[in-house]
């Protein structure tokens, strides 16, 4: 299997503040692989440098064998990255099913055809029921559904998820679980996530990296990760995970 | 293009259309002179109305400088009228191409280097005041006395350069309204017009989902800039005389505005019904003035400004929006749906 994204030596400087220092790894071709760490640790900075929104100081990022590092966020979801926003980001003014479309109108600029494609993910999100209702008016697990419903719409070859189960219920983190991992399965889609909750990394992630002051200090499959020394200190504490 | 126009309108919604249209199509036959004035008035501030909304309505991007484009729309034709004999609609190319490319610099401007939201908004008025100071100091155009085109008493009317009876215009720029509907339809349901209200609504989520926000703020400042400036061309074929101090000032740019915010921004028939309002509201007003001995100078505007308040404060989205709902006509794209509203 060959590497979807390559990350190598990405730093990110905030006057002064380390954000990202020195990070590699690596994303095979349909996988599950999950960020995690304490806040401030430079999950978020890290994906930004990805998806285009922060220009890394230093470092290299390839996406499906070209550099990306410092492209726009537009060309980047042009690639074939997708992303979600940490705190939801919905267009408050549309309804769910436009805000669906303004997604899958970049790979299907034609209106009509847009509209089946965005009718299908929002089935496929739970979404469908709630299509015409205003985007502002829904609750928050529902908004996280239609942040990675948007991007699904484009279309992307490996989606960035930052905390979607972050304020969920253990039954609706669940769901989401069951959304992705299906996605992942039939799709092959591969996905990147940034998760506090570690029963959504356990029950998806096939690997795990772990950011602590912007540095990865462990990385690997989940059981063992969750069973680092360094990690345990950094990040999980005492408690028994998993 | 045919069915961006057409699609999705329900059967009474054509209905209205028609029979309003109709209406308007046989008014000159049994109206008097003064209204037909205050009717063209009323077109001319739907279309430019119309024009302005889909900059500020459709993609966010507030002008307040829109005279700039009446105004250099108005001189193109005008001056190669006066000059040259060329005839206005020919000019009305030369206004558009003139217009288009002022827009783009003022968007190149602005979008490249990130100016936006009230810093925007001022670079849209410096550029209608450079335009007002700076058609003063050209003799060509007759600089701060004026330009006029000439004028004689119509027997018939000639289209084709623009020379007749006000009824000629009334036909005109009811059809100009009209076809702005349609291309304003066509647009809100392009791509182009779900990428507009993505930036509009919050610009960052619309670029990471591929939109080239540059580009899509472009086309809007163009697309308005140029279909304002067709305005202009009317203008000075009608009025005959242009001002640099008439016709730049900020006060024409804050006139065309004020049509869409009362009748709603971002919807396709608010800023129809928006310049219906205000034109007549504005002309009542004179009336009543009158008939109540109140004519001490700036009654008026203190009486339409308290107007304009209640209705904004009863109203915030709109005249149009609740009406939309009202009659079914509430289309699913976001037509008359306010933001802090459940369905």
């Amino acid at each position: 299997m060959s590497a979807l994204l390559e990350i190598k030596g990405l730093s990110k400087n905030f006057r002064g503040l380390k954000a990202v220092q020195n990070v590699s790894f690596d994303v095979t071709q349909g996988e599950i692989y999950a960020v995690i760490g304490p806040n401030g640790a430079g999950k978020t900075t890290l994906f930004n440098m990805i998806a285009g929104a922060y220009a890394p100081n230093d470092g290299t990022i390839i996406f499906a064998g070209e550099r990306i590092e410092g492209l726009p966020p537009d060309a980047v979801c042009r690639r074939g990255i997708g992303r979600t926003f940490q705190i939801v980001r919905p267009f408050p003014a549309l309804s769910v099913h436009d805000n669906v479309m303004v997604g899958a109108l970049l790979r299907e600029p034609d209106t009509s055809r847009a509209s089946v494609r965005a009718h299908e993910i929002l089935r496929l999100l739970g979404l469908h029921d709630k299509r015409d209702m205003i985007a502002s008016s829904l609750t928050l697990p529902d908004r996280k559904r239609l942040e990675v419903a948007r991007a699904l719409a484009t279309d992307p070859k490996l989606l960035l998820l930052d905390e979607v189960m972050a304020g969920l219920r253990p039954t609706e983190t669940d769901v989401m679980v069951d959304i992705l991992r299906d996605l992942n399965r039939t799709s092959g889609l591969t996905i990147v996530l940034i998760e506090h909750v570690m029963r959504a990394v356990m029950a998806l992630a096939g690997r795990v990296l772990v950011l602590h002051h912007g540095e990865a200090i462990a990385q690997g499959e989940p059981a063992a990760v969750v069973r680092d020394p360094a990690v345990i200190k950094s990040y999980l504490g005492t408690e028994v995970v998993g | 293009m045919k069915k961006l126009l057409i699609d999705g309108v329900p059967g009474h919604g054509w209905l209205m259309l028609a029979v309003t249209t109709a209406l308007l199509l046989a008014a000159p036959l049994f109206v008097n002179d003064y209204l037909i004035t205050v009717l063209i008035l009323i077109f001319y501030f739907a279309y430019a109305g119309q024009a302005w909304n889909i900059m500020m309505g459709f993609a966010g991007q507030l002008s307040l400088g829109h005279a700039l484009y009446v105004g250099l729309g108005a001189y193109a034709a005008a001056g190669l009228y006066v000059h040259f004999g060329v005839g206005p609609w020919i000019g009305m190319g030369a206004a558009i191409i003139i217009s288009g490319v002022v827009a783009v610099i003022l968007g190149y401007l602005a979008f490249r280097f990130g100016v936006g939201g009230v810093y925007f908004a001022i670079l849209t008025i410096a550029f209608a005041e450079f335009a007002r100071i700076g058609f003063d100091h050209i003799k060509f155009l007759g600089a701060s006395s004026g330009l006029f085109l000439p004028v004689k008493q119509y027997v018939s009317n000639d289209l084709w350069s623009l020379r007749g009876k006000p009824v000629m215009f009334y036909y005109l720029m009811l059809v100009l309204m009209l076809v702005a509907l349609g291309i304003c339809r066509m647009l809100l349901r392009s791509r182009l017009g779900y990428y507009w209200r993505a930036i509009r609504e919050d610009e960052q989520a619309a670029q990471s989902l591929g939109i080239d926000v540059f580009r899509c703020k472009m086309y809007a400042v163009v697309i308005s800039a140029a279909m304002t400036s067709v305005a202009g061309v009317f203008f000075a074929f009608y009025y005959n005389n242009l001002f640099p101090e008439q016709v730049f000032h900020i006060s024409r740019s804050i006139e065309i505005i004020l049509g869409p915010i009362i009748g709603g921004i971002g919807t396709l028939v608010g800023p129809i019904v928006g310049a219906f309002v205000l034109t007549i509201f504005s002309e009542g007003m004179t009336e009543l003035l009158e008939v109540f001995k109140l004519t001490s100078p700036g009654a008026k505007q203190v009486f339409y400004g308290i107007a304009l308040l209640v209705v904004i404060l009863l109203m915030p989205h709109g005249i149009w929006p609740p009406i939309a709902r009202a009659l079914g006509l509430a289309e699913k794209s976001g037509e008359g749906k306010p933001t802090d509203e459940k369905p």
